[in-house]
Order: structure tokens, then sequence, then C-alpha cells
């Protein structure tokens, strides 16, 4: 086991002027499942084919554990690559499937099957070890694939979206598998996804990038709760956060004829950057439907409910009366607003309806950095 | 017939009509006996099952839609770079059920005519040196992706086929799902796809040895290791720069000629001397493999293999030296030998053996043959009797080659415990 450690890593890719990953500085804790994610050309797979050594770091260093591995070759980097090649032998066991790298690298027979052995019994394969991929279920041949990796009994495990070649259920049931599986082997693991609820159900810690930049680590809470900027508010959570830069008068935040009370301390932080505008975003779950004409309310007109059973969602525009609609977008677009509603009372389509954001739910970011306000 | 609930998306080059009546409302698993193709499959983590369309044989794989159209891209990039690898189709998304059930996309590419699986290579018979060419194949394949930016993260035989190519065989890639293309490969990249592809060799040829289609003894490991040293030896001699002093210029041309030895042309070599100029640095930057192919293509029209070109281009020489044209113009010399010699030999196989091997690979056994019937009868036999004695004697118990078909029902099913062995002896007359 080992911790693993960018050092101001940086990848320059030849012919181009822009890092694809830029200085990045990152320690990932011995045994912790740590999930890169971000959109697509953010750095996060360059950083972790950085990490297994298939691409050359320009500056800056990478460690597993206390060893620098910056030119160490892959295969000598003690890492397993999980899943990038999973189909099984058909005329081998199950056991023979699982412990054939090992067998290549001349390790003896009773270690092998010892090794195997233990592997079988974390996946519940050991009943199965003597028969053929053909007699296992799906679910089954999948562990097989990973006790591949297992038995190895590498530093690091590296997964690079290992479930996007996954139908919709079997990719919610393998992602539940992978988790538990990596806190039972406490193996330290590095994941890359582009998707955030991935990411958040997966990881003890979340590190979000963004052109080649990382733009916050944390626990799936802490980027939930406090987003660093922007950028991550909009990232993290589904549906999507509301965003949107109002002009500030008076110790408020005018949000059209509503306003919001910022404290003392928020707008001693405010810069010239700023332009006496201020970046606030709330959850869809941060705000309460109010009674019509309740001061400081904004009206929503209700475009489509998403029912879910256990939670009801309105997607609505934002009236001529919020002054700053163009200003706002959420996961349903610009000049649109996601509000969690009581699925016992919902609004018809149609209708509109008052909204005010929960006192301290609302996240305040630098109109001009994006960056997050105390 | 068709399912009212779909609304097919099909995305191809050139979109064959005859793809809509393919049977897309069922899951790939259950189509019907009489749409498939009986061809020996490798293994897949995907469905892949082989169809008949418009006479001709396609390769459908059931993958998830974005990984779909990314491997269609990939492999029409590949071509574009003439990178041999199997021809995309196309995608074909948005299958359903009649019940409404949502189908996964697929992924369809034209079935490389003559081709062999490994699995239909090694077989219980297997000659050591079938492996080493077939390991030789797959070097020249890897360097010509690496040297083309190409990284393939899962190079293994089950993803590559295998041509006839003269003696030799001639690798192409099948399967390029994990891989990627980039501006350069780094030292990584190719040390990894060179881990993945012994590991993985090592596994299929151990799995053979499990299933009994390959003989005990036979060192899977020293297979795969090979594999490592062939590709690393090829890549030196492509790549490596060179020095020598300032008299020796003559080691330019020697490393050209080397470069075309191993079949490849040197567009571009870095040539640089010292600033005293005493000694002279080397390095070929550009270089494209199919050097004879190209010469032959340019002299006849013919477009075969590399080593299939070096072998009929020794026989154009030949015809050349036996009807003393050395001093002609070459171009008319091969016009004359493409219509004298090679068009009379591959047209005297009857129509209906045509389909056991590709004309030129053909044309390759009948010169084997010609050198056989002479050595016994110590005279020259003529190509007409050659190809008499051939066609009598050896090509009826060839195997058909084209697309292998008509294969037992047991290979229709996924885990191929039969598979249509191609008895190697025969290879030589």
């Amino acid at each position: 086991m080992a911790t693993v450690t960018f050092d101001h890593a940086t990848r320059v890719y030849p012919g181009t002027e822009r890092p694809a990953v830029d200085a990045l500085n990152l320690h990932i804790e011995d045994g912790e499942f740590l999930v890169l994610v971000g959109p697509s050309g953010c750095g996060k797979s360059t950083s972790l084919r950085m990490l297994a050594g298939l691409e050359d770091v320009n500056a800056g260093r990478i460690l597993i554990g206390d060893r620098d591995v910056t030119d160490v070759q892959p295969k000598d980097r003690d890492i397993a690559m999980v899943f990038q090649n999973y189909a099984l032998y058909p005329h081998m066991t199950v056991a023979d499937n699982m412990g054939f790298a090992l067998k290549i690298a001349g390790t003896p027979k009773a270690e092998i099957r010892q090794r195997v052995e233990e592997a079988a019994k974390i996946l519940d394969l050991t009943e199965y070890l003597d028969r053929k991929p053909k007699a296992l279920s799906g679910g089954q041949r999948q562990r097989v694939a990973m006790g591949r990796a297992i038995v190895r009994q590498p530093q690091v495990f590296l997964m690079d979206e290992p479930l996007s070649n996954l139908d919709a259920k079997l990719r919610v049931q393998t992602r539940t598998q992978i988790a538990s599986l990596q806190r039972r082997l406490g193996v330290t693991t590095v994941y890359v996804t582009h998707d955030q609820t991935e990411a958040l159900t997966m990881g003890d810690r979340i590190a979000v990038l963004k052109d080649g930049l990382l733009q916050q680590v944390g626990t799936p809470r802490e980027m939930y709760d406090t987003p660093a900027n922007v950028f991550v508010a909009g990232f993290i959570g589904s549906p999507a956060m509301n965003i949107g830069t109002f002009p500030v008068l008076d110790g408020y935040a005018n949000l059209g004829r509503s306003r919001v009370p910022l404290s003392r301390e928020v707008l001693g932080q405010l810069t010239e950057d700023d332009k006496n505008h201020i970046t606030l975003g709330f959850r869809p779950e941060s705000v309460d439907v109010v009674p019509a004409g309740t001061p400081d309310a904004v009206p929503v007109i209700v475009n489509i409910v998403e029912e879910l059973g256990s939670d009801a969602f309105v997607y609505g525009s934002l009236t001529n009366e919020f002054g700053g609609a163009a200003q706002v977008h959420s996961g349903a677009g610009d000049a649109q607003v996601i509000v969690r509603v009581d699925p016992r009372q919902v609004p018809g389509k149609g209708e509109t309806v008052a909204i005010k954001i929960r006192p301290g739910e609302q996240h305040l970011f630098h109109a001009g950095s994006g960056e997050r306000l105390a | 017939m068709s399912p009212h609930r779909q609304r097919l998306q099909i995305t191809a080059a050139t979109p064959d009509p005859a793809l809509l009546d393919l049977p897309w409302h069922i899951p790939l698993e259950e189509w019907p006996a009489e749409t498939l193709a009986a061809l020996p499959r490798g293994i897949s983590r995907h469905i892949v099952r082989f169809a008949r369309l418009s006479g001709r044989v396609i390769a459908i794989k059931e993958i998830g839609e974005t990984v779909a159209y990314r491997e269609y891209e990939l492999l029409r990039q590949l071509r574009r770079l003439d990178v041999p690898s199997v021809e995309p189709v196309g995608v074909i998304t948005g299958r359903r059920s009649p019940e409404g059930e949502p189908l996964e996309a697929v992924l369809i590419t034209q079935h490389l005519q003559f081709s062999l699986p490994y699995r239909s290579l090694f077989s219980q018979s297997l000659r050591p040196d079938t492996a080493t060419r077939l390991i030789d194949a797959l070097a020249v394949l890897l360097v010509r992706l690496h040297l083309a930016g190409f990284y393939w993260g899962d190079v293994s035989l089950s993803n590559t086929l295998f041509r006839r190519d003269a003696e030799t065989f001639a690798a192409y890639l099948v399967d390029a799902e994990t891989g990627d293309l980039h501006e350069r490969l780094t030292d990584g990249q190719r040390e990894y796809d060179l881990e993945v592809a012994r590991v993985n060799i090592i596994g299929e040829l151990m799995d053979l040895q499990a299933g009994e289609f390959l003989e005990e003894d036979v060192d899977a490991v020293a297979i795969g290791n090979a594999l490592a040293e062939r590709y690393r030896e090829l890549w030196r001699a492509l790549t490596e720069v060179e020095s020598f002093g300032y008299g020796e210029r003559w080691r330019v041309q020697a490393r050209i000629d080397r470069l075309n030895d191993l079949g490849f042309d040197v567009g571009e070599l870095d040539i640089t001397s010292d600033l005293d100029g005493t000694s002279v640095r080397i390095q070929p930057k550009v270089v494209e493999s199919g050097h004879h192919s190209r010469r032959l293509m340019r002299l006849t029209g013919l477009d075969v293999g590399e080593n299939q070109a070096r072998r009929l281009l020794n026989d154009l020489d030949e015809y050349r030296a036996a009807t003393d044209r050395q001093a002609e113009d070459e171009s008319f010399v091969a016009h004359d030998w493409l219509t004298e010699v090679f068009e009379p030999a591959v047209r005297s196989i009857p129509r209906e053996l045509r389909g056991k091997l590709e004309p030129a690979q053909i044309f390759h056994e009948l010169l084997d043959h010609r050198w056989y019937l002479s050595q016994q009868q110590h005279r020259d036999v003529p190509l007409n009797e050659v190809a008499k004695s051939y066609v009598k004697h050896i090509l009826p118990s060839r195997p058909d080659e084209q697309s292998i078909l008509g294969i037992q029902p047991g290979d229709l099913r996924d885990q191929t415990d039969t598979f249509p062995a191609i008895d190697d002896d025969q290879l030589i007359g």
C-alpha cells in the first residue's frame, strides 16, 4: 500500500502551448479512493496516465510512497490498470484466469493458489474457482476480471472510466461493487470519471479539474456544501445549482424586485474587480415555495415538473420582474431555475410560484474571479 | 416485419440500404442462424457476430453508443494513415425491441477477406515457425501503429487478424476500442502496449493449451517475450540514430537499403554533421512500410501484400533476365510479365477453387510448387504444367479461406469449443 503524490506535475503536449495538466499538486492518502472528475479535456485522464507512466511528466514529479516514479517504466511502477482488458479465457478455469499473470511472472505455484484463494474469498468466487467462465453470470465474470488485478497485489489501482462501456443498470450495480470492494481491500485507488454522480457516490475525496488546473479537492460533502468557486458549484450536484450574477446595492444583492441581504463581512471582501456585483448560487433544495406577494420572493413560471416519487423538481423560467433573468443559469439552461418542491403539492404547468432562498443557504462568489466569498 | 418503435440512426460513409433489412430489433445474441455467417471468432468482451450483406460479410459488435462512435472514427483515421486495420462500415443506434426495450448500439466493420483469426492458425499441429511468423507479423503491425502515433491499449492476438503474405503473415488491427491517436507516442505508452501484448499473448496461448488446441510443450512465455524482442529490433532499425566518420558516407545508402529490405521506404532522413565535419549522424524521420507492394502497384497495378509483392517482383526480375530485356524500360517488361505470366497462371485456376486463396497467394504457391517439381524432375518445369499439377494435387485439399464459412454448427456459439483448424503442413506442396 502507498500514498500517491503529484508534486507540481505538468504535462505539455508537443506542439501545444497550454499545459494539459498544469502544476498539479495532489496528495492521496494510503488506502484512499480518490476520484478525478471534470468535463472532457480538463486533464483528468492525462493526470491518471502520468501516474501510470503513459504520459511524460514535463515538469514536477510523481511519487508512489516515497519513491519518485517520474521516470520509471509503467510495468515497474507496481500499479494496476483495472478493467482495461477483461476478456476472460474460455478454456481456463476461473482460478487460472485470475492467476495466469502471476504464473508469467514466475511466482511459485503454492503462492499463486494462496493469493487466488484470498482474492476469490473477497470477491465471493471461492466455489467457482475450478469452473470455466462460461458457467458464470455477467457480474461474476466481471469480478473475475477484477480478481486478475487484485492477485497482483499492486500498490495502486488506476481506473479510467471503467463503467463507460456498461448499460445504465449494470453501471449503478458495478459502481457500488467497486466502491465496496476497494474499501475491503484498502488499496489506494485513483479513479477517473466525467460523471459527478459517480464521483460523489464513490470517492472518499474528489478532485475537480478544469482546463488542466485543479479547482478543488475535498470530501463529497465539502464539495457539495462549500464549493470553492463558481465552476465547482455548477459542476457538482444534480440537478445543478442555480447561479446568477447581480448588482450589489445598499448591502443587498438585487435580484430584480427581490433582494438578498449580504453580511458586512461579505461586503467588505468585494474588490474593484467585482464591479459592485456578486455571483449568487442556490441549490434546488435551498428554496421554499411561499405565498404570492411575500416580500423579496422570486416569481417562477412552471415549465415542467419532474416527479421522482420522493422528490419533485420544477423547471421554471424567471419572469421580467426578475431583473437579472438572463444572468441566471442552471441545469435547465439560461434564464431558467430548478427548484425542489413538496412532491405532495406539485404546481401545474404554466402556473407561477413564488420562491424564497432559505436564509444562510445561498452560496456567494466574487463576480470577477468566481472564487468563493467566505 | 420491421418493428414500429425503432428509430434507427445509421452513420456510415457509404450507407448500404441492405443494412436496413437486418434484424436490428433483436439482441445480437439471439439473431437467427440464417442471417449469420459462420466465422471463427476471437475472444471478445462484447457480443460479436458475422452476417452476410449484399454479397459480402460484415462483423457486428454490440457496444455502448459513445464508444461505438469513437471506435468508428478511430478506425477511419487509421485507414487514412494507411495502417492495416479493418474497414469501418458504420454505427447504428436507436435500436429497440418490439416491446420498446432499448438495445445496444452496434459498430459494423467489413470482414477482411482471406483473413484468419489466430485460433484457426494455432492448432495441435502448430509448426514452431508458424508461431514465429505470427509474432513477427504482430510486431510489424505494432511498430507501424506506434510510428503513426496510435496507442492500442489492448494488444492481443484476439484483436488482430492475419492474412497470408507469401511465406509470412500480415497482421491487421480489428479492435481499436481502447486506442488513442497521438501526435507522437511517449516511451511509456509504447512500453505499456508491449507489456499488455506480452501478457495477453501468453494468456491466449495458455488458453489454447488449456483447451488442448495447442501442445503443452509449446513455451507460451517464450513466444510472448519474442514479440517484445522482435518489436524492439524493428523499432531500433527504423528509428535509431547512426553516427559514422565523414569518409563512410556510403552508410547513408546502406541504411536506406536495409530499411527497404525490411519493407520500409524512407520518406525523410535527418542528416547532420558536426562542426568540424569529421562525423555524420543520420536518423530516419519518416518511414513508410510497403516498399515492395508500392513498387509492384506502380509497375503492374496489382494491390497485394508486402511479401507477396517481394515474391512477384523477384519473378518479374527473373522474367526480365530470362527474356533478356534488362535494357528495356521496366514498366514495359512488367506489363508483358503481367499478361504473359501472372494472369494466365491465375486464370488457369478453376473458378470453383478461387475462394481458397487470394490470387497473389496462389501465384506465390505456384512458384513454390514450381521449385518443388523442378527439383524432383531435374528440369525447369514451365508454369502451365506447374499450374495443372497444383490444381490437381494441392489446391483441392486446401481449406476455403476467402471467408471461412460453413464450419461446424458449434462455431455459432460464443465459446467456440471447435474452430476450423488449418493444417499448416499443407502449406508447401
